[in-house]
């Protein structure tokens, strides 16, 4: 037998190939692979696992530089999510996507079907999502399209996670000119397992049988992963209809059904129909577990008559996931599934031929070696070379402005600035106390929750500053990793390991390959030094629109282990009195800073260097710290610097009546800076804590023992009092509700309401 | 040890927690499908928050048409005490079993925040651990939270003390007269808007909500408030 022309495929030719997204060589690969010419189906099937989305083939040598190994993974990079160890037999599953693409032409339906994908990429390993985080960009909410689409984006994350029922512990939200034509849409899910309980993607069992649960497959989302791999176009929002539609309430259902299926022993592999659906559900089963697979595409139920294999191979419907179910256990398969009114059909079966084949019935319309069929992807080492323009703007400053703002002025103008405000007017909208384990919420350094019938909690985070990474991309990347490790640790959790969502532009702009493979190295290098090895993550390629390629964007998801969940550390201060330190030092580093970006309009400079020793070393403190009981508060200090980390020390949650003025002197510290620079420099390696009086030394002396520069800085003052900060040549204050007024309204006040 | 009988709809997402929360509090708690047609010697009935059916019709409305509804509306026309918790709280609404209805959030959008009630009918099987006037902090997460009732109903409801809660502070979703929970004639039946599941811990910030559930194992008198109150806060059983 061999795959032939179903009724009705158009001829392939040179226009239909280019079409697909491929290459004349890529092509040539195909038609040698296959020994003919590919039939329409199959064209389609190459078309999706080749395309960059699936197949990696830009990024695979670089991602492999990745530290991905340590004694606490348990499952690393190439399954539906990495999974690391936890005390009693617990492990964590975690992974982070993007779905920019689908974002920026359907903003509601894009961002919401990103968190299905992600929820089904966590419940596949058979775990149950017990948080999820997202990063969004945005181009500047003074333009209407922006706010259009940040409001949409909003509504899609939060519709989709509150009714599948998974807290919202936490994100990023950022704006720049550089997302304006292309927001970017990442999603993470966190999920909790038993260490036995883990299941994984790869097929075996020859005979065994193939099912598909939940929704029929329709014509939504045809060549998603394709287009998801090239650039936005003013085409692109014709683009729409390959916007998959989400249903949360059948992923509900669908999750439920995964775990009950997964705990029953009645199947050996799960996975999620997600990019390319069928075609890479089923291939990338096939591969795993080194078997064949043959699909009979007629008993695939479709939601529309007169759908073509072609059509059914490449659906991206959502909510739907491939089984393999052992052969004699179909009937129970398809018993748990009507419990939770979803359908189960066997569509196929395992075989030992290591063809993947597809079939119409009688007819063969896709047989390829299913080894080859993802292996033989080509792999590019595309050319790499920084923009020379990039290096002229690490060496500028910006120029100076008629009246510059004086440092309480300035305080003021970043609190207003939408990258540093407060981002109540998102969180929101997203229920973050589902589940009933939220100990820390949103709005904080690193959210944490408890464990059900555990004493341990879980830290997460996601970060990244394009700023630092356009400027020095190896410096951005370390940063990246560092500022995650930094939130993390601050609840007093220990790092564990990282997601990364590597948004760029073209890969095959040395300018942007450059930019990709340098922050790489430094997020290598970070996890290597912080002890947080990659387990997995997602390449999305191809951010541009006309106006040019994103900012480019990688994103560092976090997990942290905290010994005692009732022991959290939350971020602002508690009780008046309380011990002000500032641990770190301050450098006059303020390129890329919100500083000049928000006051000066200048977006250059040299970013801050991250020293990975003393990274490291305020990692340890901050945890040994917390375990000791030392602090009542600690807080990062990133965008904004000392300035802004202070006035957050002291504003408090948006929900509280009023905050605590602080007394700040910081004449003793930071000898030699200028005031604006102290205040506003973006130096890592830096946190505040406050603590009781009475623990003043006792936090000095750990900080003595592990090496880490720590200077009392002043007190907590009274609850609704002012803050006041005292530098060598001059002081301001303000009343701490002047600040979270600023603070808590920019945002509102630019959505419109 | 009361039993306690959580249903759980398709959709529903708080049925997890609301379990927890009971057995917590000592109750002997278990699962009952919607397609179930008793609820099993229940002393106790929960219908948890969620989104029973997506809410595709509209809040509350489709899981009304499941089969256990017709044991609950049994249970409690008998009777016994039944709790609605935000969806929950929604289905009694469109069931019948409670006045009034909830609709959209004023602002439109789903809010997820800490709200602050004033306990204001402490003479409810949910509500009998606590004093008249204590305020409580829990948190809410809804979108369809908005209590509405036509004015007779609401002077009525005033008046004959079936208000259970009330926000004070602000009044987060433009409810009518600022009301979190109600009860039916019999105070038998009671539903609320926050998630009081999810605040019965410290590690949660707080454990205003955990006597909504020790009050299903206390007798249902009001004077015990006093004793739990003398204890500093252990919410020892009565």
């Amino acid at each position: 037998m061999t795959a032939s022309a179903f009724p009705g495929d158009p001829p392939i030719t040179p226009q239909l190939v280019r079409e697909h997204n491929l290459t004349d060589a890529e092509y040539g690969r195909i038609t040698a692979l296959l020994g003919r010419t590919p039939t329409f189906a199959e064209l389609g099937v190459f078309s999706a696992l080749w395309s960059e989305h699936c197949s990696y083939k830009h990024s695979r040598p670089i991602l492999k530089t990745f530290p991905t190994a340590g004694p606490q993974v348990v499952q690393g990079p190439g399954e539906n999510a990495g999974v690391l160890r936890l005390p009693g037999g617990w492990a964590v599953a975690f992974k982070i996507e993007s779905h920019n693409h689908p974002s920026a032409v359907e903003p509601y339906q894009g961002a919401a079907t990103g968190v299905g994908g992600i929820l089904r990429d966590v419940f596949t390993m058979g775990a149950r999502p017990v948080a999820v985080l997202n990063s969004l960009r945005f181009g500047s909410l003074d333009d209407a399209r922006n706010r259009y689409l940040c409001a949409g984006v909003v509504k899609g994350v939060g519709d989709y996670g509150n009714c599948v029922g998974v807290p919202t512990l936490g994100g990023e939200v950022d704006f720049g000119p550089g997302y304006g034509g292309n927001p970017l849409v990442n999603a993470m899910c966190v999920g909790l397992l038993r260490e036995q309980d883990l299941i994984t993607a790869a097929a075996h069992g020859v005979g065994n049988i193939l099912l598909v649960v939940g929704s029929r497959t329709g014509r939504d989302g045809i060549h998603g992963a394709s287009f998801a791999s090239e650039e936005l176009t003013r085409e692109s929002e014709q683009r729409r209809p390959q916007v998959q539609v989400g249903d949360p309430f059948t992923e509900k259902l669908l999750l439920e059904a995964s775990l009950e299926l997964i705990a029953s022993g009645h199947i050996v592999a799960i996975q999620d129909m997600g990019a390319a659906g069928l075609t890479s559900s089923s291939a990338e089963m096939a591969a795993k577990g080194n078997v064949g697979v043959e699909i009979d595409l007629a008993r695939v139920p479709t939601r529309e008559p007169g759908m073509t294999p072609y059509e059914i191979l490449l659906s991206e419907s959502q909510e739907r996931m491939l089984v393999v179910a052992k052969v004699d256990r179909v009937a129970p398969v398809e018993a748990i599934a009507a419990k939770w009114e979803l359908d189960a059909t066997p569509i196929g079966r395992v075989t030992d031929d290591g063809l993947y084949r597809a079939t119409w019935g009688d007819q063969v319309v896709v047989e390829i070696p299913g080894q080859r069929l993802i292996d033989d992807c080509p792999v590019y080492h595309p050319e790499a070379r920084e923009d020379p323009t990039i290096g002229a703007l690490r060496r500028s400053s910006p120029s100076p402005v008629p009246r510059p703002p004086s440092p309480g002025e300035a305080l003021l103008s970043l609190l207003d600035h939408p990258p540093i405000a407060s981002k109540r007017w998102v969180y929101e909208q997203y229920d973050s106390t589902v589940q009933a384990g939220t100990v820390l919420g949103p709005g904080g350094d690193a959210g944490v929750i408890r464990v059900r019938d555990a004493e341990f909690g879980l830290a997460v985070t996601v970060d990244g500053n394009s700023r630092y990474v356009r400027l020095d991309p190896y410096e951005g990347g370390k940063a990246a990793v560092a500022e995650a490790a930094r939130n993390v640790a601050c609840t007093g959790a220990r790092p564990l390991g990282i997601t990364d969502c590597l948004n760029f532009g073209s890969p095959e702009r040395p300018a942007v390959f450059h930019q990709f493979k340098e922050s790489c190295r430094g997020i290598a290098d970070a996890c290597r030094a912080l002890d947080t090895p990659v387990t997995g993550g997602n390449v999305s390629f191809y951010n541009e629109s006309p106006t040019g390629a994103i900012d480019p964007t990688p994103v560092v998801g976090m997990v942290g282990l905290l010994p005692r969940a009732d022991r959290a550390v939350p971020s602002h201060a508690r009780a008046p009195g309380d011990a002000i330190v500032v641990l770190g030092e301050t450098r006059a580093e303020l390129g890329g800073s919100q500083l000049w970006e928000a006051v000066y309009e200048f977006a250059g400079g040299t970013p801050p260097r991250v020293d990975l020793g003393r990274e490291r070393r305020l990692v340890d403190y901050l945890v040994a710290g917390a375990e000791r009981g030392l602090f009542r508060s600690a807080h990062d200090c990133s965008q904004g610097g000392l300035g802004v980390a202070l006035a957050e020390v002291a504003m408090g949650g948006p929900y509280e009546e009023t905050g605590y003025g602080l007394d700040v002197d910081l004449t003793p510290y930071g000898l030699g800076l200028a005031a604006e620079a102290l205040l506003f420099s973006e130096s890592h390696g830096r946190a505040v804590i406050t603590c009781a009086p009475e623990r003043g030394a006792a936090v000095t002396a750990l900080a003595q023992e592990l090496g880490v520069e720590a200077q009392s800085i002043g007190t907590v003052g009274e609850r609704g009092g002012a803050v006041r900060v005292r530098l060598r040549d001059v002081a301001f204050e303000h009343p701490v509700d002047r600040l979270r007024q600023v603070y808590f309204t920019a945002l509102p006040r630019r959505m419109g309401d | 040890m009361k039993r306690v009988a959580v249903i759980v709809f398709p959709g529903s997402n708080c049925d997890a927690d609301a379990l927890a929360a009971a057995r917590d509090a000592g109750s002997e708690a278990y699962f009952v499908w919607h397609r179930d047609t008793t609820v099993q010697g229940a002393d106790v009935v929960v219908l948890p928050g969620g989104f029973s059916y997506g809410d595709y019709l509209r809040s509350g409305a489709i899981a009304r048409f499941s089969p256990v509804m017709t044991a609950v509306a049994e249970h409690a026309r008998a009777g016994g005490a039944v709790l609605g918790i935000c969806n929950g709280f929604q289905i009694l609404c469109e069931a019948g079993l409670l006045p009034g209805g909830l609709m959209r959030n004023a602002r439109l959008r789903f809010l997820s925040r800490p709200t602050w009630v004033r306990v204001e009918q402490p003479d409810t099987p949910f509500t009998c651990l606590y004093r008249r006037g204590e305020v409580l902090e829990i948190p809410i997460a809804h979108g369809d939270g908005r209590y509405v009732v036509d004015a007779r109903t609401a002077a009525e409801l005033e008046a004959t003390g079936r208000v259970v809660w009330r926000y004070v502070r602000d009044n987060p979703n433009g409810s009518t007269n600022d009301i979190a929970g109600v009860t039916n004639a019999g105070h038998n039946v009671v539903g609320i808007m926050p998630h009081p599941e999810r605040r019965n811990a410290p590690a949660l910030g707080g454990q205003d909500g955990a006597r909504v559930f020790l009050s299903m194992e206390a007798r249902h008198a009001t004077q015990h408030a006093v004793d739990v109150r003398a204890r500093d806060g252990r919410h020892l059983r009565v």
